[in-house]
């Protein structure tokens, strides 16, 4: 799980994290108890409508300011480690 | 001159800028100071603020659209001068916009929140930002990467979380008033742990671009304020649709500045499911013990709410019960997608010395994330994943659809639904950390409003052991003025002493 989640979690975290996790679900499952056969799912309270807007062309955040926060850069790009390079 | 500065709620301090009985500039210079003292205390202030300004000159301007602060004229609009403290969770342009995180010290966005915006466009000058739990995570304030921020009542105990420096920088005086988030109870805990007013809009009746995501369907930004009118001041001016936010929506009325003086003919309705003494009586999750000085304090708010002409009654919403478990699916879910951005590439912090790009993303996230944000990634990741996804995630919005009709079958019944805000007050720190089901019970009557997408305030309604204890109060979507208004008439009649917590 800590894989799919990109997390690197050392052996000494592993143990009370999924101790505390399964507390956790332990409480969660309840909601299992209900029937909840033909209830449909809220991903959203708000009922949205025509949030489309026109495709219109607008400037965007400029090259410089977009690399400006960025923890490596090299030339006009966001630099990551590479085990080829 | 300085104690009737700290004696001007925001709203009078806005009024009084404009007779020109106070100078703005000088009522920054007043907060700035107070803020900065607290700021540099080194342990032995609140630790209220990740960052506080020099002068005025770093409050963005207008509300132009998209990433672009455009240029306005400053100090003018109805809220001209008056110093604003913001949660670290809302970019603003070119300041230090962490989360409370590791992962984002020292980031500083080059654009600004949408909501801030909407603020200082109508002339409120950027104070300082206010610590929180990491990435809005938490009930006390402790799990922030800046240390925790102490209740200015009682400093052995938490502020309530997350937006807890938001709340401890209002009830102790540092800022006129404050904007938090609230997701399953953000602002309205800590409002009612430090005693003072904290209001949860309608989902979507503010923008949420440039808010740093938690669980973007729950996220809202909304006013922490001394009193009810300061709340309808400031929300006001934030509510409206913004088209960097699709999820944003025209406010269908203006929010009035609250008058009301009597509640004749209000219908209040308490759930029997939320007040029920023995836990777990109701079915589902066993409830948050109601402390016997909070039932004291929420019973004589209900007396007085009487005596001014309301009704109560009891009603029942029968899936309130199992809105924390419901919450703890759909929160985590949402926020181990949206925490996937952080990944050393872009901004924020990155491990040093990393071989690939996947070791480089594992071990940024594993020095940059605090435990309580790792503990819900991995419940989220674990709740959307194959094979878990409709006994978890698909369940738990299913949940979501029955509490929202609970709510609107309630509705047809009262006007307005009363709960205690927090089933305790401020708590010791460290006194929950150590088992996370006992912290985010914290959030047991707040959660089910989230949850409908209704909004909700707390305002405070007296004492317990010498602490704040916090009533609220939620009404059916866009109801923000009849919140309002009945927050209004019940704030005169309690009598609460407001700025009693000022340092």
């Amino acid at each position: 799980m800590a894989r799919l989640a990109r997390l690197a979690l050392s052996e000494d975290e592993l143990e009370p994290m999924a101790q505390e996790l399964s507390a956790v679900l332990d409480h969660i499952a309840k909601i299992g108890e209900l029937d909840l056969v033909d209830v449909p799912p809220t991903s959203h309270v708000v009922e949205l409508t025509g949030a489309l807007r026109p495709d219109e062309p607008r400037p965007s955040l400029p090259r410089e300011v977009a690399l400006e926060q960025a923890p490596a850069v090299d030339q006009d790009g966001f630099l990551v480690p590479s085990p080829q390079a | 001159m300085s104690d009737d500065l700290l004696s001007l709620s925001a709203a009078q301090a806005a009024a009084a800028i404009e007779q020109g009985d106070v100078n703005a500039q000088e009522l920054f210079a007043f907060y700035r100071e107070r803020a900065q003292a607290d700021a540099s205390a080194n342990g032995d202030g609140l630790n209220c603020f990740t960052w506080v300004a020099e002068d005025a000159s770093t409050t963005p301007l207008a509300s132009g659209p998209g990433w672009s602060d455009a240029p306005g004229t400053p100090g003018t609009g109805p809220l001209a001068g008056v110093p604003l403290a913001v949660k670290d969770l809302f970019c603003t342009k070119g300041v230090p916009s962490q989360s409370g995180s590791r992962i984002l010290e020292d980031y500083r966005p080059p654009y600004t929140a949408s909501a801030v915006r909407a603020l200082t466009g109508t002339g409120a000058t950027l104070l300082a930002k206010t610590n929180q739990d990491e990435f809005a995570m938490g009930s006390s304030t402790e799990n922030s990467a800046y240390g925790p921020t102490l209740n200015p009542w009682d400093r052995s105990r938490v502020p309530g979380g997350s937006s807890g420096g938001s709340a401890a920088a209002v009830a102790a005086g540092l800022a006129p008033w404050a904007i938090g988030t609230d997701t399953g109870g953000s602002i309205r805990q800590p409002a009612a742990l430090c005693g003072i007013v904290g209001l949860k809009p309608t989902y979507g009746a503010v923008s949420r671009f440039g808010m740093i995501a938690f669980a973007s369907s729950l996220d809202q930004a909304g006013p922490l304020t001394r009193d009810v009118t300061d709340a309808a001041l400031m929300l006001g001016h934030m509510v409206g649709r913004d088209r960097c936010d699709a999820t944003s929506l025209d406010y269908p009325h203006e929010i009035e500045l609250p008058r009301a003086e009597r509640l004749d003919g209000l219908r209040l309705g308490v759930p029997a499911e939320l007040r029920a003494p023995d836990p777990g009586a109701a079915g589902g999750e066993a409830g948050a013990q109601i402390e016997p000085g909070v039932r004291e304090s929420f019973e004589r708010a209900l007396k007085l709410a009487e005596e001014l002409g309301a009704s109560v009654e009891e009603i029942r919403l029968p899936h309130a019960p199992h809105a924390l478990s419901a919450y703890y699916v759909l929160a985590p879910s949402e926020a181990s997608s949206n925490l996937a951005r952080f990944d050393g590439v872009r901004y924020g912090m990155r491990a040093p010395d990393a071989e690939d790009l996947l070791d480089m993303y594992t071990r940024t996230r594993h020095d940059g994330f605090g435990k309580e944000v790792k503990r819900r990634i991995m419940l989220g990741t674990y709740a959307l994943s194959s094979g878990y996804y409709d006994a978890y995630y698909g369940r738990a919005q299913r949940v979501r659809t029955k509490i929202a009709e609970d709510f609107k079958a309630a509705f047809e019944q009262v006007d307005l639904i009363v709960t205690p805000t927090s089933a305790n007050v401020a708590f010791g720190l460290g006194e929950k950390t150590a088992n996370p089901w006992s912290m985010y019970l914290s959030d047991y009557f707040t959660v089910p409003m989230s949850l409908a997408g209704i909004p909700a305030i707390s305002i405070p309604c007296g004492l317990s052991e010498g602490l704040p204890v916090g009533l609220q109060i939620a009404g059916p979507a866009f109801s923000e003025n009849k919140l309002l208004d009945t927050s209004f008439a019940l704030e005169q009649a309690l009598g609460f002493e407001e700025g009693a917590a000022r340092v």
